[in-house]
């Protein structure tokens, strides 16, 4: 973000939100877009939509804020979710959180000091079948055990 | 380029006179997950290599989970035969003795076991067609609903709907006809009709696979629905989790379009309509309707209270109607076939099909269709094969965090709206989790009520300190830290919750701890009374025990422990002083060779 020049920032959201504008309701669709585009939202992104949209700033915070889904920060090179369905409960998901909060040395929703690995925590990723499972920058991981963590996280390191 | 029916009939025709043989290979998420790209991949290249002439064909998931991937073979002269659980090495062996040799391949058959008792309606297409095409879902009878409805009036629809006894399939079971009728009688310049597609029960699918196996279904359903109540426009919300489903139902909206399906004078009647797609964020409040509606409208998901229902003063204060993605599915096939057919299934009340998706403990996981009042014996064990590890059960769970718990000794009620009301649990979406002996009921009702803390929105007090409050003391009661007063206390917060609450989500949120309340009282007692887990997973009330002949004396256990409770040395050995031990677990969770046992 930082080395991108303020003008090509508003030329290239210009673009971005070119297909929602003025359409009613459209401010998750253009967060989405956002989002899609940079991995969260950045705050410089929020005050050039206010001046495109003409909507106070409060408006889209209160939005961001409000939805799981939307990240303030910089998510790591990989995101890891974990799902905690019922389903992935009830079959040992919080025993596979307690192994990636130690192999990767983090809380949930944190990223790795060498910001390489974000975990966090979702509700379902609806592959109940496959309980439990995990999600790494959308590939799906499923029947885990606690002793495969290791090895899946190493592999995704070494890329 | 506007089709007309005899066109769509013509297409209908062609598609079903298509002989060729094919291979298709079951992609929905569940089947990617599974290793079903790889597949995929492989076909494409070795039907390429070896020039024979078979299409290889990407289809939804046909619900059955725990074996996946799945592929079916056709091939001309021979019986379409179906594999399961098809790896690499899988794949390789049946592309050279079926496909090439025309010899079925033995080892890798699915079983059909538990298939008798299900009736495919709602997932007729899923993992039969391919999703991305509208001809393939022509030629198994799409459009055909549309096209007979398009032909009568709006007043017979409803009256069609009326007689096939469709309720609303999203959880609370309100007649659809009556939805529709209402939004129909008010004359408004704009109407709005929503499929609600933000399925956030956590371990329920139904709404994914069948927006990823026949989105058409969806659309079909829903230019009926906007026929009906005279809507212009309508909305997809789908979770922005379901990256998948959405891609698919945007391809079907393109090539509806293309059809002229959607759009201006769809079939040539002079009925204009469109669709549009938003996505939802991750907020389980909105899959109520009203907190949809403030999502779709680019607000913070609040709900609000209700009357005016959405049906009188919906999206931008129009009179919308808001149906569940099942739901919808089921409308082309009562319009194809008649409300008559459609309730010749089902119970006296109840009428169709439900999907479930049977999770949990369960041997044969996956998203099953069955005739409305089946009883749970049957879903479970015919179905479902038993519990796992043939271990007892205990309940079983439907409706999510919304819905309850029903114990064993009930597992011969008939599956309908009513009777699980009945018994203190909801039909819900249609999440099914299947519990055995080493779940808690204590442990359950905590994990939906922190559900439940995290997605309240805030929007009304009772709701959002009750549930809070709920938590704190089921914590309580699963630290072995609460009195008998205690559960009185959580029960009176459970009732007045459930009554003061503004919307859906509050009102139904005390449902998991009343009923493990009712039906596992006695549980509830005994971590209270006795500090005990019967279960073992109330790490709080269990002790820890080393069992010397598993353990390696690496060690570790003895460095994580935070109260020093743990003694010896590499050479003899480590022992867990239980009098010291705060039980919280930390060695249990460190030890790699399991030589800790908690009791």
């Amino acid at each position: 973000m930082k080395n991108e020049n303020k003008v090509n920032t508003e030329v290239k959201i210009k673009n971005l939100i070119e297909k929602w504008r003025g359409i009613e309701g459209n401010l998750i669709m253009i967060l989405h877009t956002i989002q899609n585009e940079y991995g969260y939202i950045p705050r410089q992104v929020s005050f050039e939509l206010q001046k495109l949209l003409d909507i106070p700033l409060a408006r889209i915070y209160e939005v961001i804020t409000f939805y799981n889904y939307f990240k303030l920060d910089k998510p790591g090179k990989y995101i890891i979710s974990l799902c905690m369905g019922t389903a992935c409960y009830l079959k040992g998901a919080p025993r596979i959180l307690n192994e990636l909060k130690k192999v990767l040395d983090v809380e949930e929703s944190e990223t790795t000091a060498d910001g390489i690995f974000h975990l966090e925590v979702v509700r379902c990723l609806g592959c109940c079948g496959l309980a439990p499972v995990l999600m790494i920058n959308g590939k799906v991981f499923g029947k885990l055990k606690p002793e495969d963590i290791k090895a899946l996280i190493e592999d995704y390191r070494k890329r | 380029m506007n089709l007309d029916t005899n066109q769509i009939n013509h297409i209908r025709k062609k598609v079903l006179s298509n002989k060729v043989s094919c291979i298709k290979v079951g992609m929905a998420t569940c089947g990617i997950a599974a290793g079903a790209q790889e597949i995929y991949d492989f076909l494409i290249e070795a039907v390429k290599k070896s020039k024979v002439d078979v299409e290889v064909r990407k289809c939804g998931c046909i619900g059955a989970c725990y074996i996946e991937p799945i592929v079916e073979v056709k091939i001309q002269g021979l019986k379409p035969v179906t594999y399961s659980k098809v790896d690499i090495e899988a794949i390789k062996k049946i592309f050279e003795k079926h496909v090439l040799g025309k010899k079925v391949v033995t080892d890798y058959l699915i079983d059909e076991e538990g298939s008798s008792k299900q009736v495919r309606r709602v997932l007729r297409n899923c993992g039969i067609i391919d999703p991305e095409s509208i001809d393939d879902y022509i030629g198994s009878d799409g459009y055909q609903g549309l096209i007979k409805a398009l032909k009568s009036k709006p007043e017979d629809i409803i009256e069609t709907l009326k007689i096939s006894g469709l309720r609303g399939r999203g959880g609370g079971g309100f007649p659809t006809w009556m939805k529709w009728n209402f939004a129909k009688n008010i004359s408004a310049e704009e109407k709005y009709i929503i499929c609600n597609g933000d399925e956030g029960d956590p371990g329920a699918y139904m709404d994914r696979s069948i927006l990823e196996g026949d989105p058409h279904a969806v659309l079909e359903g829903m230019v009926i629905g906007g026929y009906a109540i005279g809507a212009r426009k309508g909305f997809l919300y789908i979770r922005a989790e379901y990256p998948l489903a959405v891609e698919r139902i945007q391809k079907a909206i393109e090539q509806a379009h293309d059809y002229g399906l959607l759009g201006d004078n769809i079939l040539d009647k002079g009925f204009n309509f469109d669709l549009e797609v938003r996505l939802g964020a991750g907020a389980f409040v909105c899959g109520e309707e009203t907190a949809l509606i403030a999502s779709i409208e680019g607000k913070r998901g609040y709900p609000r209270p209700r009357p005016p229902y959405p049906s009188v003063k919906g999206l931008w204060d129009k009179p919308t109607v808001i149906n569940n993605v099942e739901t919808l599915a089921n409308i082309p096939a009562i319009f194809d076939k008649g409300g008559k057919w459609f309730a010749s299934l089902g119970s006296p009340q109840s009428k169709g099909t439900k999907v479930f998706a049977l999770t949990g403990k369960v041997k044969r996981s996956g998203l099953i269709e069955v005739p409305m009042g089946i009883t749970l014996q049957e879903v479970v064990f015919d179905i479902g094969g038993g519990v796992l590890n043939d271990k007892k059960i205990k309940a079983v769970q439907t409706g999510g965090p919304s819905g309850g718990v029903i114990p064993a000794q009930f597992l011969d009620t008939p599956l309908d709206y009513e009777s699980l009301q009945n018994l203190g649990s909801i039909m819900g979406s249609g999440g099914m989790i299947v519990m055995d002996e080493d779940d808690c009921m204590v442990d359950i009702a905590k994990f939906y009520m922190r559900f439940c803390v995290d997605e309240s929105c805030g929007k009304c007090a009772p709701c959002r300190i009750g549930t809070y409050q709920m938590l704190e003391y089921l914590k309580k009661i699963s630290r072995g830290q609460a009195t008998e007063d205690d559960i009185e206390k959580l029960q009176d917060i459970c009732v007045a919750v459930q009554k003061a609450a503004l919307c859906g989500l509050g009102q139904t949120a005390p449902n998991p701890t009343l009923s493990t309340l009712k039906y596992f009282n006695q549980e509830y007692l005994e971590h209270v009374k006795d500090r005990k887990c019967r279960a073992g997973k109330c790490a709080r009330l269990l002790t820890y025990h080393i069992i010397p002949k598993t353990c390696k004396k690496c060690g570790a256990c003895f460095h994580v422990c935070p109260v020093k409770a743990i003694s010896g040395n590499k050479n003899e050995g480590y022992i867990i002083d239980n009098n010291k031990c705060i039980r919280c677990g930390k060695c249990y969770d460190t030890c790699r060779f399991n030589a800790i046992e908690r009791k």
